[in-house]
């Protein structure tokens, strides 16, 4: 069975944002694999060590993106493959880079995160399964292989839905799928003698022109700073009245 | 400019019309201008209830496709006879909710159209004809402007942000479309658990009260959802509280979990971790329940409270049912 884990770096979320000449501030700052893309690549290793197969995991990024793919290889993945994203300026263009290096493989099963922790879009993964004419489950929360079938149960505004795709087929992966490993030393020491690819988009005969933007960033803002509160005094039923009468006469919330 | 042509893309439940339905043509009106044409998209079985809704709004049409594959979210199904009725109107820009439907349907109709897509949007600004989308990134701890590209696009609009259109007793027409799915099906829906029956949508909820690692246990939790009954509002928790096992997944609030933006949060037992902040700290009101006086909590909240919240939360409940028998009487 042949895995393909989509997989993103992204700043830790414990990393405060900084703006600096009117980008993100990256000096110094904490990057992990998008957690969201870690219960993607767990299952990809779980499902590789229940039944067999080949863990790729595949990213679009900057050099930086090389550190979350040696990660992957760490904790199992037998391959990882990263495209340049030096001319791809949005979701668009990252996922024609990753159909077109996808659609040249034999694919069994797509793994990807829900959305990423920075830009939140959640665009991408689906894009690919479209691109490639696959079906797709997003938001997955359990996943059972089955034939060539996957049986899904995914998470759908506090609903559960269970349902049933034919392989070869894209999952998003939401936060209950697993609890991923942490390397261990010897997947650490392993992972330095796996392949990792390196791939530039005209090597999957993708032109600039094929990855122009289809949306652009303008600018960036941070968000205005909260006022001052007041802690409130006295007994807690003091409290309580004090904080329902601002709710209700200030706010107008309750 | 020509007349263009939006076609927004309706959401209901139970008869019942969501608020997204109002929003999201609220979101195409500031796109738009008054000389293009409004188009609602209805999907789904039993629908007609919902049709007659959406007729009350100021829409030139409501275009329905009815039937039982149609009942729930499917995303291939979803996606065709969106782009049946986008061509039957001529859509030019399509509106969704980042909810999830939205979310899962709009990538997916972007690819198949080549059309440009900008999701989880909060906010809609015009500079002359230059039309500006601001959306949060790394879940509000930044936020970034965006212009599109593209002739045609899509747009999904985050709930609780933009001011819902109001009905205006019109009578737009409803026209049916016949259901035509696409074979061979890939993809089945073999059985929906509702879990949240009669209860308040997370990021939809007004009022969200939320517990974290202070809560200490699942039962710790009942105080909270009495709370959000009295309220009406929908229960979360933080990251901590999902981990320690408190309650589900699909409840946790931040930057991994769900992002939530309603007129009151109120945050018991949590201490407020950055990860924890970015996912509710554009909350309109916030207050902060905790036994910490030095818990960073205080510094996002308008309201602070340093107490035991098994003791306040349960006399702000019984304060809420007081003072709502007691209007109803008056």
């Amino acid at each position: 069975m042949n895995l393909y884990v989509l997989l993103k770096q992204t700043f830790d979320t414990e990393e405060k944002i900084v703006l600096q000449d009117g980008m993100i501030r990256e000096d110094g700052a904490k990057f992990i694999v998008n957690p969201y893309d870690e219960y993607a690549l767990e299952e990809a290793i779980r499902i590789r060590e229940a039944s067999g197969g080949t863990v790729y995991a595949v990213s679009v990024g900057p050099e930086r993106a090389a550190e979350a793919l040696r990660t992957a290889l760490a904790m199992g993945a037998d391959e990882a493959v990263w495209i340049d994203d030096r001319h791809i300026a949005d979701e668009y263009g990252v996922s024609r880079a990753l159909a077109a290096y996808l659609g040249g493989r034999q694919v069994d099963l797509v793994l990807a995160g829900l959305f990423s922790v920075d830009n939140g879009a959640g665009q991408v993964a689906i894009r690919v399964a479209e691109l490639l004419r696959l079906p797709h489950v997003g938001s997955v929360t359990k996943l059972t292989l089955s034939g060539n079938k996957a049986l899904c149960e995914r998470d759908a505004e506090g609903d559960v839905e269970r349902v049933e795709v034919t392989l070869p087929a894209l999952i998003t992966a939401q936060q209950g799928l697993n609890e991923p490993r942490y390397p261990s030393l010897s997947g650490i020491m392993r992972a330095k003698r796996k392949p990792l690819h390196r791939l530039t988009p005209e090597e999957l005969g993708l032109t600039p022109e094929d990855l122009a933007p289809e949306v652009l960033r303008i600018s960036l803002s941070l968000p205005a700073a909260r006022r001052t509160g007041r802690i409130l005094a006295g007994e807690p039923r003091e409290q309580v009245q004090a904080l329902l009468r601002h709710l209700h006469q200030d706010d107008r919330v309750i | 400019m020509l007349s263009r042509t939006f076609l927004i893309i309706a959401e209901h439940r139970d008869g019942r019309l969501r608020q997204i339905s109002g929003e999201a043509l609220q979101a195409a009106k500031r796109i738009g201008g008054p000389g293009d044409r409004y188009v609602y998209a209805v999907l789904g079985h039993g629908v007609s209830v919902a049709s007659r809704k959406l007729a009350a709004y100021d829409v030139e049409r409501v275009i329905a496709i009815d039937h039982p594959d149609l009942a729930h979210y499917h995303a291939e199904l979803y996606a065709d006879a969106v782009q049946r009725i986008a061509d039957t109107c001529g859509a030019d820009v399509i509106i969704t909710g980042h909810t999830a439907l939205g979310r899962d349907l709009a990538p997916r109709l972007a690819a198949r159209l080549g059309w440009g897509l900008v999701s989880d949007v909060t906010e809609i600004t015009r500079d002359g004809e230059q039309v500006r989308f601001i959306r949060p990134i790394y879940a509000g701890k930044a936020f970034e402007q965006k212009e599109v590209l593209k002739d045609r696009f899509i747009v999904s609009v985050r709930v609780n942000n933009i001011p819902a259109a109001l009905p205006v007793e019109a009578d737009a027409p409803v026209e049916e479309l016949p259901y035509a799915p696409a074979l061979p099906l890939r993809m089945v829906i073999r059985e929906v658990v509702r879990k949240i029956a009669g209860k308040v949508e997370l990021t939809e909820a007004r009022v969200v009260v939320s517990g974290g690692r202070g809560v200490r246990s699942r039962e710790g939790f009942r105080v909270l959802e009495e709370l959000a009954d009295a309220l009406g509002g929908a229960v979360g928790a933080s990251r901590g509280a999902c981990d320690a096992g408190y309650c589900d997944y699909a409840l946790q609030i931040g930057q991994t979990g769900k992002v939530v933006t309603p007129e009151l949060y109120i945050a018991c037992g949590i201490s407020g971790a950055i990860q924890h902040l970015a996912g509710m700290s554009q909350s309109r009101i916030i207050v902060a329940i905790n036994i910490d006086p030095e818990a960073p909590i205080f510094q996002v909240a308008d309201y602070g409270i340093v107490g035991d919240l098994f003791e306040v939360v349960p006399l702000m409940t019984q304060a809420i049912r007081e003072w709502r028998s007691s209007s109803v009487a008056d």
